[in-house]
């Protein structure tokens, strides 16, 4: 059985942002995640804000690691080459809605946010196509937008790259206490730790059940988006919110960090079973349209180029981010949905420095810093003569909408935690993400998989198990029909 | 015997019986109509396009180099399904020849490169 | 930089076609083709059908595309770069290509034929409804993975969309071994070939429903099944009517639209074809660019195809040569019935010109009317006319005398 110092489990952004913190002590790690790639639970699907901080009820953890994450965001962005944009944000109000605008800007001020309150002449400035409805607004101009997945594909990789080991296709059965710590065991094996993160998102109250924990209340929240095509990326330039309600943040739109704009989400309230489908509904997609036209004119909704829904998990109003009083070693991370993602790195720093002041890990002096991947669509003519002529695969386009080459792909197939599905590949390069959707590139992008890891094409898989694409040859079972 | 005429975007239905030796048409608006009947009710054929397996993997294109009995499509798939191709052809070639017995041979439409 | 008179991007039907008329016309000529084989979608259209006009005899994809392409690879005076991606396209012709063999590559044309082929539709497009598992796909990546990797995609298939993609790859299923539980097409008719409704899907006793669509997908990791309803007029779903399918496998045949973003900001689009508006010489509104096939308008035979490239590639070549004339142009507006009609400028002078236009829905023996300068010019009687069969008219140059209007009478 190997041994670890801290098994992290669960590899959404929190999970990774843990595992990466970690990377940056002596300290032997091991992410645990079920799916297939990292990130296919909420860090996937969710609007990828990076919320400045004025929304969080002062004094809360909420508040607090929103403020310091928000802070922590943009230079971790930059260190991974993650895409990431500080955009600013509006919450736009009609008239009358002054004074909901107040509490948030006195909250702003509570939490040290920069915040002000703008008239409408001074959203037009930023936002030349706001409703007209829309008579003032909150703005902050430290929020952004970062894409959710790529960071935690990031953290993942940086971390792998400094030691870490990230087992995907592994779901944890069972936690048991030992001697030294706890013995994790797995759909594929057993690995001891002296501490164990539970970052299991949705799956948190599960993974306190097998400990033996506390059982929590988890309520889940779907919510439906449009993504539209990049063309309509001058319709907004901000993150622009409505005056939030007991729901949530409300139906936003905004650009995202790689040059599409986003609108939703909603807020359904689902069960436990139905909030591990994701299901998109017309009724929600409805709502979004209705929302979307009360804060932006001008949106083209025939530009949609994918809908999806994502699922926020929450237990009570607050994050819970504490270490277990009855298993000392398990560290608790529950119910962290929205401001997750920008809290997540402030979440990584903090428990990462429980873990090496409990274990006295020492401080790496330096780690390996991930290299920057070569880009055809952000890169000058220039660059992309010279890595054309260096290796012939970045000179064949693969996906036609993005422009991503083979040599992308392959990069992203050979990287520290590698891409083994058509969907994996796609969040690292985004091949198949464009307009076409992979009409074009996705039957060659499961040819180049099946060649890389020799698997015949009809493994080739979507996603999770069971996922295959195209998983018969031709005639298979003809006699049969 | 009922069926659609394809001879031009009207889509007439048709209605074909024999009545004492004689085929009579019935729904067509036109000439090109009763003969299309007729022919679908005397002997229907189609072409025949389907994919033959390489034996170490791959696939090539064919058809029946001219059309065969509507009643045959059936078994000229199902033997196309069965055989398997173990040499190189070129665009044109002779892949299977009487398939289905219907006289008719199967012919690559593309390059075949056996593995 | 190299230089070439006519350089036409994209290889598939339209680009073979343009290349070697305007090598005819004495052009020198560069096809750009992204792929690593000349011939395009019809490389993977194993089926027959095509080329009955064109050629008088009933050939498949691959076929039709192999006549074209043996012809350009033997013209010497036609250089052909595969696997080559175009970058951009600058307003005086000088193209920024991407190969695996000679990397960056950029280019001096002095004509320009797009020839770029059209995309499919995705789920994404429509906003389909429910979870997204593997199984919904394009029914052209469907066809893709069947007819060149030998992959099936599922087993118990439903088919969303009754267009020739879509009626096509029911009969392919079929043929290579999967069920084709249902097509369903949204409209109360379909934009299909009659031909290809009666051979691949009565034959094989497929069922067709009109006025019906998805309304949700369901599967975890792979599609189980789809729920799907009967239209109102409004074409929205009565959802009381919903009812479940199970299948693995949901193949989507939604509509096509011409792949322009190469040129989107720079030549003048139609909102309706979504392709450039031309004159009859295929001449967009960026002088001495020209547009055939797809890109510029989706065609249900690849025959047109053919025909409308060769007049751009000549076209191309005369311009390239200097030799194209220009005179005053007259705009074609089509009205009363007729969706849209191509080209769209006219430039006055001699000759006959085929217009080129679909109708709004089914018309039974309804005159379709040109006129121009308020008279009527050419006037043509149809037994039926469907939004899913291109028509055209030929009209006499000579008897244009101001702007021109297509049309049906009474309607």
């Amino acid at each position: 059985m190997t041994s670890f110092d801290v098994i992290v489990i669960g590899g959404g952004v929190v999970g990774t942002a843990v595992l990466k913190s970690l990377a940056s002590y002596e300290a032997k790690t091991l992410l645990l995640e079920k799916a297939s790639d990292l990130s296919m639970g909420s860090s996937r699907a969710n609007s990828g804000i990076v919320h400045a901080g004025y929304d969080a009820e002062p004094g809360t953890k909420k508040a607090y690691f929103n403020v310091l994450g928000a802070k922590m965001l943009p230079a971790l962005a930059e260190e991974l080459h993650v895409p990431y944009r500080k955009t600013g944000s509006l919450v736009a109000a009609k008239g009358g809605g002054e004074a909901g605008l107040e509490v948030l800007l006195d909250r702003a001020k509570k939490n040290g946010v920069r915040a002000e309150i703008l008239s409408r002449e001074k959203i037009l400035e930023l936002e030349p196509k706001i409703s007209p409805e829309i008579q003032s607004a909150l703005y902050a101009p430290d929020a952004g937008v970062v894409s959710p997945y790529k960071l935690t594909i990031a953290q993942g990789d940086f971390a792998v790259l400094n030691g870490a080991t990230v087992k995907l296709n592994e779901k944890v059965e069972g936690i048991e206490r030992a001697e030294t710590g706890f013995i994790v065991k797995t759909s594929k094996g057993e690995y001891a730790a002296k501490a164990v993160v539970n970052a299991a998102g949705a799956g948190a109250k599960r993974i306190n059940e097998a400990i033996g924990e506390m059982s929590v209340e988890q309520v889940y929240a779907a919510g439906d988006y449009y993504i539209l095509d990049s063309k309509q990326s001058g319709v907004v330039n901000t993150v622009v919110f409505p005056l939030p309600d007991e729901k949530g943040k409300g139906i936003l739109v905004a650009p995202t960090a790689d040059g599409n704009v986003i609108l939703g989400p909603t807020s359904r309230r689902v069960s436990e079973a139905q909030a591990e489908r994701n299901a998109v509904t017309r009724e929600g997609l409805a709502l979004v349209r209705e929302g979307v036209n009360r804060l932006i004119s001008g949106v083209r909704i025939g530009d949609a180029i994918r809908v999806y829904a994502g699922t926020r998990t929450s237990v009570g109003s607050d994050f819970i981010i504490e270490e277990s009083k009855s298993f000392p070693g398990y560290f608790m991370l529950l119910g962290i949905c929205s401001p997750g993602l920008t809290s997540s790195p402030a979440i990584g720093e903090y428990v990462a420095e429980w873990a090496a002041k409990k274990f006295a890990f020492k401080k790496k002096e330096k780690t390996v810093p991930l290299p920057k991947k070569f880009k055809l669509s952000a890169c000058s003519i220039e660059e992309a003569r010279e890595k054309a002529k260096e290796d012939p695969a970045f000179g064949r386009i693969v996906c036609r909408c993005e422009k991503v080459t083979e040599g992308e792909i392959l990069s992203a197939i050979h990287s520290p935690v590698p891409a083994c599905t058509v969907d994996a590949v796609k969040r690292r390069v985004r091949a198949g993400m464009g307009r076409c959707q992979g009409g074009f590139c996705m039957p060659r992008v499961m040819e180049i998989l099946s060649r890389e890891l020799h698997l015949p094409l009809t493994a080739i898989r979507k996603g999770d198990e069971g996922s295959e694409i195209a998983p018969y040859e031709v005639k298979d079972g003809y006699e049969e029909l | 015997m009922n069926t659609v005429c394809i001879m031009c975007p009207i889509g007439c239905a048709l209605s074909v019986t024999e009545e004492s030796g004689k085929i009579v048409v019935t729904g067509n608006s036109c000439l090109r109509g009763q003969k299309y009947g007729e022919s679908e009710f005397v002997c229907p054929k189609r072409v025949v396009t389907t994919l033959i397996k390489g034996e170490k993997g791959g696939v090539v294109s064919v058809k029946t180099a001219e059309p065969v009995e509507k009643k045959l499509v059936k078994e000229v798939l199902k033997e196309a399904a069965a055989f398997r191709l173990s040499s190189s052809v070129r665009a044109g070639e002779i892949v299977l020849e009487n398939v289905a017995g219907s006289g008719v041979a199967l012919v690559a439409t593309a390059d075949y490169d056996a593995k | 930089m190299k230089n070439f008179d006519v350089v036409v991007i994209g290889g598939g039907p339209a680009g073979l076609a343009a290349a070697l008329s305007a090598r005819k016309k004495g052009a020198s000529v560069a096809v750009l083709e992204r792929d690593d084989k000349l011939g395009g979608i019809l490389n993977q259209c194993i089926h027959s059908g095509f080329g009955l006009h064109y050629f008088g005899e009933e050939l498949t994809g691959p076929e039709y595309a192999k006549r074209f392409r043996d012809a350009v690879l033997q013209d010497s005076g036609i250089s052909v770069f595969l696997e080559t991606m175009v970058l951009s396209l600058s307003k005086d012709k000088i193209i920024c290509a991407l190969s695996p063999a000679e990397g960056l590559l950029e280019i001096q044309a002095k004509a320009v034929v797009l020839a770029m082929g059209c995309r499919e539709r995705s789920a994404g497009a429509i906003a389909l409804a429910g979870e997204r598992p593997a199984g919904i796909y394009t029914a052209g990546a469907a066809q893709r993975l069947c007819n060149i990797d030998g992959c099936l995609v599922g087993k118990e298939v439903v088919i969303l969309g009754s267009g020739d993609i879509g009626l096509i790859m029911a009969r392919r299923m079929t043929s290579e071994g999967a069920k084709v539980k249902l097509v369903m097409e949204i409209m109360p008719f379909s934009s299909g070939l009659k031909r290809n409704i009666v051979q691949c899907l009565n034959d094989f006793d497929i069922p067709l429903r009109y006025s019906t669509t998805v309304t949700r997908a369901e599967g975890k990791d792979r599609l189980t099944g789809v729920y799907i309803a009967p239209v109102d007029e409004k074409l929205a779903p009565i959802l009381e009517k919903e009812e479940f399918i199970p299948c693995d496998t949901l193949l989507l045949s939604v509509g096509l639209i011409p792949e322009n973003d190469l040129v989107s900001d720079m030549i003048e689009l139609s909102p309706i074809t979504k392709g450039a508006v031309v004159d009859e010489r295929r001449e967009t509104s960026l002088e001495g660019v020209f547009s055939a096939g797809n890109v510029l308008h989706v065609h249900d035979l690849v025959d047109n195809v053919s025909e409308e490239a060769a007049i751009a590639g000549e076209s191309a070549a005369l311009y390239a040569l200097g030799k194209l004339p220009r005179g005053e142009k007259y705009a074609v507006t089509p009205s009363r019935g007729v969706r849209y009609a191509l080209p769209q400028r006219i430039q006055a002078g001699e000759g006959k010109v085929r217009v080129y236009f679909r109708v709004d829905q089914v018309y039974r023996g309804k005159t379709v009317a040109v006129a121009s300068g308020g008279e009527i010019v050419k006037r043509k009687k149809t037994a039926v006319m469907a939004p899913g069969e291109m028509q055209y008219i030929e009209i006499d140059k000579t008897a244009l005398t101001g702007d021109v209007s297509i049309y049906l009478e009474e309607v």
